[in-house]
């Protein structure tokens, strides 16, 4: 009966998602003329900022990119900054970065669960109402969330923005007593997130099906996020340097974003596509967290991102512990970071909450960034939340108005879009 | 007394600044027994354009801004520009050292003329700003003693000492020290001198103070063996569109 409909859904500066944009959706008599998500952010030109500066400044300038991957586009700073100049990081630097790193994931995704996410299942407007009717939800949450702010501390200064994390290693190392206490604070914290996975156990995720295609980093190692190779579900395995085989960039009129898209078509990067492509890996924890929550690999609802993003929270937690205990064995060795300019391209291609994020730079013999390009993983989003916001319209052209309306507000949110990192770029007309 | 009703806004910028509000965390439900907090996009979906205080962050980069800030000011009682891209454009004044068509072209190619954009201005370039809160990020305790202050009716402490100061106080190690270049002795103070707790140089993220000493920093600079382009770039960093700077680059 959907071809007699005609819908018009305009939703402007779309709320609980880091950034500006707006979802626009209209059908003419069963017909869909539009469905979009039109990214209207103001443009800040991180690339054309960074070049003709140092390539030891790069860390600091580009993780102003994006509050809440902070520590992400420092990290994606290092490595192409360090591969550029052929530096290799000693494997104590290398776990510390980890570290961080995972404290990023768990802080991200528990925000993003708990404040952006959960409201819409809860029937409410946002977390603050929450703050008076499940008060002890809230402050789980930003327990958990004060969890990841106190390992950013102790091992950086801070999680926005990071002091000590520099090219070559750290400014400021922690010592084995403060990781210590750290270490004893996140395993206080496992109660928080087993409760965490019971009240998700309750919420009903929306019931949508549409196969993509997964990208992610890909390591024998470990569950790939600090490194690795580009891996895709159908099958391709790319090194680091060829990113531009799978991103392939272009500009789209109604979008200040650059998207992207592989020659399959579009894809997906983020937790979903991580744990979907690297699932054995995942520590014994959040297998069960994922048995727990009936997620089976390999998961094509989008809305089910919400629940990769809780079994990567156990795995990080796990995994962080494993790294503490491992530096705490070892003991903290003094080292001073003293980079050398070196003529070279580099590309740091680093799994951030929202899926792969890639900095390259090419630097001249005095150390001068003379070429960037940053790729942030919800520009590589981009087209397939249009493509799901097509198939689900038709799914759910039956409901009333504004149940289609929040059905798409979900979606999008479940990608946990992050309009100010995609738009590092430029600005259409305002619309 | 009814409660003040707050709102948050934000232009250009990393929403780093909202985020160190967030993370406030315990305190932060404190707060919410204070006041009524009616916008706040990052976080909630309701909306209102009845409110008393209002907190911007981000830069004006774009024509469109401006009716949409003059509107939150028209609306608002106090506004307070929080963070440095609202109180001195912070990083995303580096792009003004380019032309925006220079940079619509590095970062877009050929797509470059379809879109609009002009220099980067803080806050205060556009609409009166009542109290500054800066950093980059800004310092989350010092949110909340504005707040306080707010609340109280008093007026919010502005810092006027360096970096420097604090961090002497604090007994950290000079990063001179440590062979790092600092501007800590010209830069606006309130963050405890973070920076060289971590052993890292001040970058000025909360602007340089009004009465600094320009040329004396810069002999500093050069002393510890900084190159012209060295110091540019550490004039530069968050600090482009000071003030003081764009005439100390001017031949007297
Ligand atoms: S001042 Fe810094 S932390 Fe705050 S919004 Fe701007 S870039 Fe982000
Ligand atoms: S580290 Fe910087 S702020 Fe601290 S005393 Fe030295 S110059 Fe001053
Ligand atoms: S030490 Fe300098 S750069 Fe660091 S927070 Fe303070 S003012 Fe900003």
């Amino acid at each position: 009966m959907s071809d007699t409909i005609d819908l018009n859904i305009r939703i402007d500066h779309l709320t609980r998602v880091e950034g500006h944009g707006n979802i626009v959706v209209d059908m003419e008599a069963g017909e869909l003329t539009q469905c979009k998500l039109e990214i209207v952010e103001a443009p800040r030109f991180f690339e054309a900022m960074l070049e003709g500066r140092l390539f030891t400044e790069a860390p600091h300038i580009t993780c102003r990119i994006c509050g809440i991957c902070s520590v992400g586009h420092t990290t994606a700073a290092l490595r192409a900054a360090e591969t550029a100049i052929g530096f290799s990081p000693s494997r104590q630097t290398v776990q510390l970065r980890k570290a961080m790193l995972h404290a990023e994931f768990i802080q991200s995704h528990i925000l993003h669960l708990y404040f952006l996410a959960a409201p819409d299942f809860l029937g409410v407007g946002s977390v603050i109402p929450l703050a008076e009717t499940h008060k002890d939800v809230v402050k789980r949450a930003l327990r958990l969330k004060k969890l990841a702010n106190d390992a950013c501390a102790v091992i950086g200064g801070r999680h926005v923005h990071p002091i000590s994390l520099v090219v070559g290693g750290f400014t400021k190392l922690p010592t084995v007593e403060e990781l210590q206490g750290l270490r004893d604070t996140i395993v206080a914290a496992l109660p928080d997130v087993v409760e965490t996975v019971a009240l998700f156990k309750t919420l009903e995720i929306p019931h949508f099906l549409r196969k993509t295609e997964y990208i992610s980093l890909k390591s024998d190692e470990e569950y790939a996020l600090y490194e690795g190779d580009i891996y895709s579900s159908y099958g391709v395995m790319l090194p680091p340097r060829r990113y531009r085989h799978v991103t392939n960039e272009h500009v789209l009129d109604h979008s200040t974003a650059k998207r992207t898209r592989t020659a399959f078509g579009t894809f997906m990067v983020g937790a979903l596509a991580r744990v979907n492509n690297n699932f054995d890996q995942l520590s014994e924890g959040a297998k069960a967290v994922a048995d727990e929550l009936g997620f089976k690999t390999p998961c094509f609802n989008p809305f089910m991102n919400n629940v990769a993003q809780l079994i990567e929270t156990r795995h990080c937690i796990d995994d962080l512990v494993a790294i503490l205990d491992d530096l705490i064995a070892t003991g903290i060795v003094d080292e001073i970071p003293d980079p050398q300019p070196k003529a070279g391209r580099g590309v740091g291609a680093v799994e951030v909450p929202r899926g792969i994020l890639y900095h390259d730079y090419e630097i001249d013999a005095e150390g001068i960034l003379t070429q960037v390009n940053c790729i942030i993983p919800t520009g590589q989003n981009l087209s397939n939340i249009e493509a799901d916001m097509r198939e689900l319209v038709h799914e759910v052209i039956d409901e009333p108005k504004d149940q289609i309306a929040l059905k798409l507000e979900m979606l999008v949110r479940a990608y946990d879009p992050c309009i100010s990192c995609s738009t590092h770029i430029l600005d259409v007309e305002f619309v | 007394m009814a409660k003040p009703r707050i709102a948050f806004f934000d232009f250009a910028c990393c929403e780093g600044c909202q985020l160190q509000v967030i993370n406030l965390e315990a305190e932060l439900l404190d707060v919410l027994d204070h006041v009524d907090i009616v916008t706040f996009r990052e976080a909630m979906s309701e909306k209102s354009d009845d409110y008393d205080i209002a907190f911007i962050e981000g830069s004006i980069t774009r024509a469109s801004d401006i009716p949409r800030l003059e509107k939150i000011r028209e609306n608002a009682t106090v506004l307070i520009a929080l963070g440095a891209c609202a109180t001195i454009a912070g990083v995303n004044a580096l792009k003004n050292r380019r032309t925006p068509q220079e940079n619509l072209r590095i970062v877009y190619g050929d797509d470059g003329d379809k879109f609009e954009t002009f220099p980067v201005r803080p806050i205060d370039q556009v609409v009166e700003v009542d109290y500054y809160l800066h950093g980059c990020p800004i310092d989350k305790n010092e949110f909340l003693e504005m707040v306080k202050a707010l609340l109280m009716g008093t007026a919010p402490k502005q810092w006027t000492s360096a970096v420097c100061v604090e961090c002497k106080l604090r007994e950290n190690e000079c990063v001179y020290d440590l062979g790092r270049l600092c501007m800590g002795p010209i830069s606006r103070g309130g963050c405890d001198a973070i920076c060289p707790a971590y052993g890292n140089s001040c970058e000025a993220c909360r602007g340089i103070l009004p009465d600094a000493n320009i040329p004396s920093m810069v002999e500093v600079l050069k002393a510890h063996g900084a190159s012209e382009a060295e110091i540019e770039r550490r004039f530069t960093n968050f600090t482009a569109i000071d003030k003081l700077v764009q005439e100390m680059e001017q031949p007297q």
